[in-house]
């Protein structure tokens, strides 16, 4: 069994804010995560501006066989981000 | 209607008026969770036990809480944790997260940071594989709340 930590940089804006204009800042957050190991999902999570700043993350999966845990996430605006982690399992 | 007696049914309807949200304003401060609670389990019971959410007694800033979720579960084939919800008593916007596990997980742990707008409860709602609901709950001081300055 393994520990999966993430980290993404991202402001999570929740739409309470304005700036200095008076003009709101829109909710903008991650509002999905996936991570696939080998392929298959092995953990998802769906946001809201509840979570902080810079979103963090941890998790645990159980490493069978070597591979690699992808992880996409997509925000309120569209945007789309990916990372690759690759594992290796030794017995 | 004289200008007089329009004043006295306003006045009529102003003594009224209170009655009626603060008794549902009290309902809520009792239980913030039940609607919400309601609308995840479809109405299903929700036993308290076998989830614990373990966060700061006290957090400096509402910005940035860190916070765990850990549900008593085999999680084999057979039994595990499907979802947990986390639920805050008091932001604007309440659902702050759904995690989805499975058999896969091996543990059925997750752990974030949250942001909370002011001293409350964080509930965490457990759906099992058999379709049973589990919750536990923490209350967080807060002392300087996310969502008041612009940072």
């Amino acid at each position: 069994m393994i520990e999966v930590r993430i980290a993404i940089q991202h402001p999570m804006e929740t739409g309470f804010r304005y700036e200095l204009g008076g003009r709101p800042v829109p909710k903008n957050v991650i509002n999905s995560l996936v991570a696939r190991y080998n392929g298959a999902e092995i953990f998802r999570v769906e946001m809201d501006s509840g979570i902080a700043a810079n979103p963090y993350l941890q998790f645990h999966t159980v490493a069978r066989q070597s591979g690699e845990i992808e992880f996409s996430w997509v925000d309120d605006a569209g945007n789309r981000g990916a990372e690759r982690a690759a594992i290796s399992v030794t017995d | 209607m004289s200008a007089r007696r329009r004043f006295i049914s306003l006045l009529a309807g102003l003594a009224a008026a209170p009655l009626l949200p603060s008794r549902t304003a009290r309902a809520q401060q009792d239980d913030p969770f039940a609607s919400l609670v309601r609308r995840i389990t479809g109405g299903a019971a929700v036993r308290p036990g076998r989830v614990t959410v373990d966060t700061p007694r006290l957090a400096d800033n509402g910005h940035s809480v860190p916070l765990r979720v850990s549900v008593d579960s085999p999680m084999t084939a057979a039994d595990h944790v499907r979802s947990i919800t986390l639920l805050s008593g008091r932001n604007p916007r309440p659902v702050i997260a759904t995690f989805h596990l499975g058999p896969a997980s091996g543990r059925a742990q997750v752990a974030t940071r949250v942001r909370l707008a002011g001293s409350q409860r964080v509930l965490a709602l457990a759906r099992l594989s058999d379709g049973s609901f589990w919750s536990g709950e923490a209350e967080v001081e807060v002392t300087e709340s996310a969502c008041l300055d612009a940072t």
